[in-house]
């Protein structure tokens, strides 16, 4: 009898929703793969001055556009600044613009989404047009436009990409706050008197973390690529940042005689949002199945 | 037909407000300038009076709703101003350049979907086996592929490696051959994943089924019932795609030289020809809202489910 009681409380821990997801999570290989690259670029970008043999800024004019060797790994650029030494430093910028853009996008569209999906009416339908107009524009663009007012940099750029792509934040966190305010323990709080701020605080936020972390993980490589277009055409980050995009326009004037320049930092690029994606595809597999973009 | 009519009416009209909206946003933008247009423009070389007199005749002295009611009126009329670099209508700069964007977003889409949607449906097909794991995969990477740099990694080897297609600038159709793929490999990743999500949704439906059961063969079960209804909202995907598409162009564009609508937009951002960049940005607007209608009427026509909502 005592064995039988012990066994169900086993198979009721075993089963509980984060411990199930978790481990649907570290089952997904790509997933793991993901996460691998992530903390492999997180670790270069946290032990970026201990990785680059030079300061990402160094010019050596002995050795301008030198092929990749033992000493330049990467080769060197036009004014002999080592290429590898640059990449490794350009994920510092890679990773503050995704963070930066992606929790201003959360920050927006998370607050809409919750008034919108929380108050309902006319709040709604307002907040719900805005989404839809801002969600069908194509943030490269925008953001074309917000630099040729204010001009080019990096600020400019991030600021720009984040106040136009916060649009699926504010859908899935209203769809998410609309299946659950209506649920028992909701209704519960309400009826025992507990306030909107609170009841939105305490008994919805938790419903709709997982999804717009989800969600988060799979802006960041978008964010990251529309960031470094814009260096790449010039109106981001520019010289002597070694942020990729920049260093890939740099490398345009070179492509001919000197191809390394261009062509590791667009492998740091495709590898950080390769990462990115597997990371973020897996983590929605585990917690959120159902979502949709 | 005719709720279908009516619904096509409802969305014209739910329409009209969006477009205003982006409008108001293109101009806001344009106009949120701390800097003085009219300075921009001029640069430093007049005298404060030749400055008042442009003012006054580009109306810029006028109140920002004032100015945005009039440039609306032009734009509703097809006049988007005078560029203040190339001194010629902004209207005709643009429609001259509009074909060459045309040939290359539609020739980069007709690579996505012949490459994406076979992908998706060979996966779902055959779903979990190695072929599903390494075509998603696969599509997972070109997903993750910055096109500025596929662009280059093409020019580098087709063009300058191996010499066989001209790098840049357009010289009939083997010039186009290079920027098409650049733009349009990279959309088969989310086009298969996306056939490849909706064929397995529609597999799992009762018709699907009942079909299977009453015996038909495999093939036409797949061809008849799954992609056929499958495909609807792969469909609405690429409408809605038309406008990302175009500003992938942008880029695209820049790097190959191509004489098209984003080059126009890349050059008048480096010249500070406002006029020219706040009209590509309008047409852009005005594109992406118009193909979310088609969207949503091409939904509405072939799946008569969502007209009756």
């Amino acid at each position: 009898m005592v064995l039988v009681e012990k066994e169900k409380k086993f198979e009721f821990r075993k089963s509980s929703q984060l411990r199930m997801e978790l481990r649907r999570l570290k089952r997904h290989k790509p997933a793991m793969i993901g996460l691998g690259i992530t903390l492999m670029i997180l670790v270069i970008m946290l032990f970026a001055p201990v990785i680059a043999p030079y300061p990402y800024e160094e010019q050596d004019l002995a050795h301008m556009l030198e092929k990749p060797s033992l000493e330049y790994p990467f080769g060197t650029d036009a004014v002999g600044r080592c290429v590898f030494s640059r990449v490794v430093y350009g994920s510092r910028i890679a990773f503050l613009v995704g963070f930066v853009v992606v929790s201003i996008e959360a920050g927006i569209g998370i607050t809409l989404g919750l008034f919108a999906g929380y108050f309902g009416g006319k709040l709604d339908t307002i907040i719900s047009s805005l989404t839809d107009t801002v969600w069908a524009f194509p943030p490269l663009v925008l953001a074309l436009g917000i630099v040729t007012a204010i001009g080019p940099g990096l600020f400019n750029v991030v600021a720009a990409i984040a106040v136009v792509s916060w649009a699926p934040f504010t859908r899935i966190t209203r769809a998410k706050v609309q299946s659950v305010r209506e649920r028992e323990y909701v209704e519960a709080g309400r009826a025992i008197g507990e306030s909107d701020a609170s009841l939105i605080w305490r008994y919805i936020l938790p419903n709709i973390v997982a999804s717009n972390l989800v969600l988060a993980t799979l802006t960041f490589p978008s964010a990251l690529l529309t960031a470094s277009a814009m260096s790449f055409l010039g109106f981001g980050a520019q010289p002597p940042s070694p942020d990729w995009g920049a260093i890939l326009n740099e490398g345009r004037e070179y492509l001919r005689s000197a191809p390394w320049i261009s062509t590791f930092p667009g492998m740091a690029i495709l590898f950080t949002v390769l990462g990115f994606n597997f990371l973020g595809d897996g983590l929605r597999d585990a917690f959120d199945p159902r979502m949709k973009l | 037909m005719a709720g279908m009519k009516r619904y096509v009416i409802i969305k014209l009209i739910a329409a009209i407000p969006v477009v205003l909206g982006a409008t108001v946003i293109v101009f806001s933008i344009m106009h949120l300038t701390p800097g003085d247009p009219v300075r921009l423009i001029l640069g430093d070389r007049f005298s404060p009076e030749r400055v008042e007199e442009l003012r006054e005749q580009l109306g810029l002295d006028k109140p920002l709703p004032v100015q945005y009611f009039r440039w609306l009126a032009g734009a509703v009329r097809g006049d988007l101003g005078i560029s203040t670099a190339a001194r010629a209508s902004v209207s005709t700069l643009i429609f001259e350049r509009i074909p060459y964007t045309l040939l290359l977003t539609v020739t980069a889409m007709a690579i996505s979907i012949l490459l994406g949607i076979p992908i998706g449906v060979i996966s779902a097909v055959k779903q979990y086996t190695i072929v599903d794991h390494i075509s998603m995969a696969a599509a997972l990477f070109w997903l993750s592929m910055p096109g500025f740099w596929l662009g280059l990694m093409f020019m580098l080897l087709f063009g300058l490696w191996l010499g066989w297609l001209p790098l840049s600038g357009y010289n009939g159709a083997k010039s186009l051959i290079l920027p098409a793929l650049t733009l349009g490999l990279p959309q088969i990743g989310m086009l298969a994943r996306l056939m490849r999500s909706e064929m397995l949704e529609v597999l799992r439906e009762d018709y699907v089924m009942t079909a299977r059961a009453k015996g038909l063969k495999e093939f036409l079960v797949m061809y008849k019932h799954a992609l056929r209804n499958a495909v609807i909202s792969v469909i609405v995907y690429l409408f809605l795609g038309i406008p990302w598409l175009i500003s992938g162009a942008v880029v695209v564009e820049t790097i190959f030289a191509w004489p098209g609508m984003g080059r126009l937009l890349y050059r008048a951002i480096l010249t500070k020809d406002f006029p020219i960049v706040q009209g590509v940005i309008f047409i852009i607007a005005i594109l992406t809202v118009l193909c979310n209608l088609l969207g949503d009427i091409v939904t509405g026509f072939l799946d008569p489910r969502i007209r009756h909502e």
